[in-house]
């Protein structure tokens, strides 16, 4: 792999941009999760405030995933110069991911499945998003967050069970579905998205440009619905024993559903008073 | 119709075998028998029994041998003969016994595999469930056959297959953990042609009624006084801990919960469950503190203390007191008790008032010392009947235990450490 980024970086420096460096490290099998970070957003040094403490050979590092490396260097370093430039690049792409354009690129991946659907059966195959345990690189490795069932996953794959949880960070999916609140899925029934695909593109960059002014997605309707209650609405899965339940576990079931009960209660009564 | 070409049809097979075994890697059985005309696994070369070779085969990994003699034993077996077709062949093929010569003849054997698959499939259903069956499963599961949960909080508790229907093609095979309660899809799709009958709905959950030692409590404290010392987070799973673990409830599972909730945070901030994607579902995974916070719901899902707990002036009359050391096994009865419920629903609530928050203790996620929110929001003078109107349809359509919505009402409280988000 190395070797192909020195191909690519001595061939392609100033070759088109299906050479980059970027484009390469998207394109290498494992990487699936990661969307390709814009150069502006690169370039700006002000987004990248800090990273050089993270980071060793920072400006080489950044060199190099900006296409910008001097050939004449040597082949050993290259091999550790690959490595700090994915630090760096998963670095800047946690920060990117949480920004409006960057959402709406992952909104994408996340509706083309790329980050494998939910193993809860219940769940029936929910699209999952990336998500960090910890914002510190080399601490815990990528999870997968189920929006229907509100909890994490590790991968499936290894090849993606090692990846660093930081290049995705720990606010992700949640910063998303607060931007898209139209997006949080519903706790029961097949998972849809009203208007797949079609047009998303198109749409998507126009509407990033606005989510900043807290403009709520035009084609994502349902922002204006409830979502106190939902919890109800949630399958979950009761053992049994030749039908009949299981003493202790439906205890504990009971009493988690009258913890849920008592929070939809709460909720419902916040909302009727227009707290929410 | 000859008998005599049927008979070949059975025979014929010893030698296309080598063809079948080398071509395996496919999970779904009746995708071979239509493609390799009049194979056979029934005559095995060497030593091998159709059932080893059956066990062995890529995507049959859970599978454990049946005991010959069970599958010999009759009485293990009433009921499956209507069920599978070619009843004869079929138990002729997995016991490896050679075809009476005037036996009925079948045109093409694929026929008869995917029937023995069948019979084989059903009566593990029933051997797992045996003495001897469990002993077999718990060997594969120590050693880790089936996998380990996919939920990060679960720590890699260790899973056992589990179907969703006891009749056969319905569903295929699922994996259960002990540890959240909840089924997962097998990670790899080489599972995907097997039949979740084949494992059934109970044998998942008389395991570990059977290895208690394996069944994780229904409780957690996340600081752990008895054994672990250093580290706050040891909620493992490692046999040096569960030593030192007791449940009190000798019937329960024995083991230490891996009991942690994930809690979902936006730059190091919890999400306020007042925001629209805040939290909803937590309590799903979460497991209370001590076991006799268990016993703070009775059998119907409610509160059992609740009228003591906030003091709205909205309180029920107390109707649930009488019932509180009902059987606490009985959930399923529920559905004519809300329907008196709401009778009494309507009643002009009672003005008793407590002040205690003290169900904020149940609930682990709302712990750590939550300001009372009365104090803090405006307390609402109007009635709640409207919300609580719509709690009961929409868990009556959900049908099942939660008979409890109406008197939680009054628990108003914390959101205290969470920020809005």
């Amino acid at each position: 792999m190395i070797r192909r980024t020195v191909d690519d970086i001595s061939t392609g420096s100033d070759s088109d941009y299906s050479n980059s460096w970027i484009s390469w490290f998207l394109s290498s099998k494992g990487n699936e999760y990661f969307c390709e970070v814009e150069e502006d957003y690169i370039l700006d040094r002000f987004n990248l405030t800090g990273l050089n403490a993270d980071v060793q050979h920072y400006t080489q590092a950044l060199d190099l995933i900006t296409d910008n490396l001097d050939d004449d260097i040597q082949d050993e370093f290259r091999g550790t110069l690959d490595v700090q430039a994915r630090l760096l690049y998963g670095l800047i792409h946690a920060r990117w991911i949480v920004t409006a354009r960057g959402l709406a690129k992952m909104l994408e991946k996340y509706k083309r499945g790329d980050f494998g659907r939910c193993p809860r059966v219940l769940c029936q195959q929910q699209p999952l998003l990336p998500v960090g345990l910890t914002d510190v690189p080399y601490e815990k490795s990528v999870k997968l967050y189920c929006g229907r069932c509100e909890d994490i996953y590790s991968p499936k794959s290894s090849r993606h069970g090692s990846i660093d949880g930081a290049y995705f960070g720990t606010s992700f999916p949640h910063l998303l579905f607060l931007v898209y609140p139209g997006l949080i899925p519903p706790k029961s029934g097949p998972v849809e998205f009203a208007p797949l695909t079609r047009g998303a593109d198109a749409e998507s960059s126009r509407r990033s440009r606005k989510v900043r002014e807290e403009e709520p997605p035009a084609d994502l309707g349902n922002e204006g619905v409830s979502t106190a209650s939902v919890a109800l609405k949630a399958d979950r899965y009761r053992p049994r024993i030749f039908g009949f339940q299981v003493n202790e576990l439906a205890k504990l079931m009971r009493w988690q559903e009258a913890v849920r009960d008592r929070q939809v209660a709460r909720l419902e009564l916040l909302e009727e008073h227009g707290l929410m | 119709m000859s008998r005599k070409a049927q008979m070949e049809a059975i025979e014929q097979p010893e030698y296309v075998e080598e063809e079948v075994v080398s071509g395996e890697g496919d999970e779904v059985m009746e995708d071979i028998d239509a493609q390799e005309e009049g194979y056979s696994s029934s005559t095995p070369t060497s030593t091998l029994t159709w059932i080893s070779w059956f066990c062995s085969l890529p995507g049959h990994e859970y599978f454990c041998e049946v005991a010959e003699d069970f599958i010999e034993d009759d009485f293990n077996l009433t009921g499956l003969n209507t069920m599978i077709p070619f009843w004869k062949e079929a138990m002729e093929m997995v016991l490896d016994v050679e075809a009476d010569e005037d036996a009925a003849k079948i045109p093409d054997v694929s026929i008869v595999e995917a029937s023995a698959e069948l019979l084989y499939g059903l009566v593990h259903q029933r051997y797992i469930l045996t003495r001897a069956g469990l002993q077999a499963m718990v060997d594969k599961y120590e050693a880790g056959t089936f996998g380990s949960c996919p939920r990060v909080m679960c720590k890699g508790t260790n899973i056992v297959p589990c179907g969703r229907s006891d009749m056969p093609g319905i569903d295929t095979v699922k994996l259960f953990c002990p540890n959240c309660n909840d089924i997962y899809t097998p990670p790899s799709s080489r599972f995907q042609g097997v039949d979740g009958a084949f494992f059934g709905t109970t044998f998942a959950h008389l395991f570990f009624q059977s290895y208690r030692e394996l069944a994780p409590a229904p409780f957690y404290r996340p600081h752990s006084p008895s054994s672990s010392s250093g580290s706050p987070h040891s909620s493992g799973s490692s046999p040096r801990q569960t030593s030192a673990f007791i449940n009190p409830n000798i019937n329960g599972g024995q083991k230490r919960a891996a009991g942690k909730v994930y809690v979902p945070k936006i730059y190091g901030f919890k999400i306020s469950e007042r925001a629209k994607c805040g939290p909803r579902m937590q309590w799903l995974r979460m497991r209370p503190w001590s076991p006799d916070e268990l016993d703070e719901v009775d059998w119907r899902g409610k509160w059992i203390d609740d009228e003591d707990d906030y003091g709205e002036e909205e309180d029920d009359v107390d109707e649930d007191r009488p019932m509180e050391d009902f059987d606490p096994d009985m959930g399923e009865g529920d559905e004519d008790e809300d329907e008196e419920e709401e009778e009494e629903d309507q009643q002009p609530p009672s003005s008793q008032k407590g002040k205690r928050v003290m169900h904020s203790a149940s609930a682990p996620s709302l712990r750590p010392a939550l300001p009372d929110a009365t104090s803090a929001s405006p307390r609402p003078s109007a009635p709640l009947q409207p919300p609580q109107e719509d709690l009961r349809y929409a868990s009556r359509d959900q049908g099942y235990g939660s008979g409890s919505k109406v008197r939680v009402v009054r628990q108003w409280a914390p959101r205290g450490t969470t920020a809005q988000a």
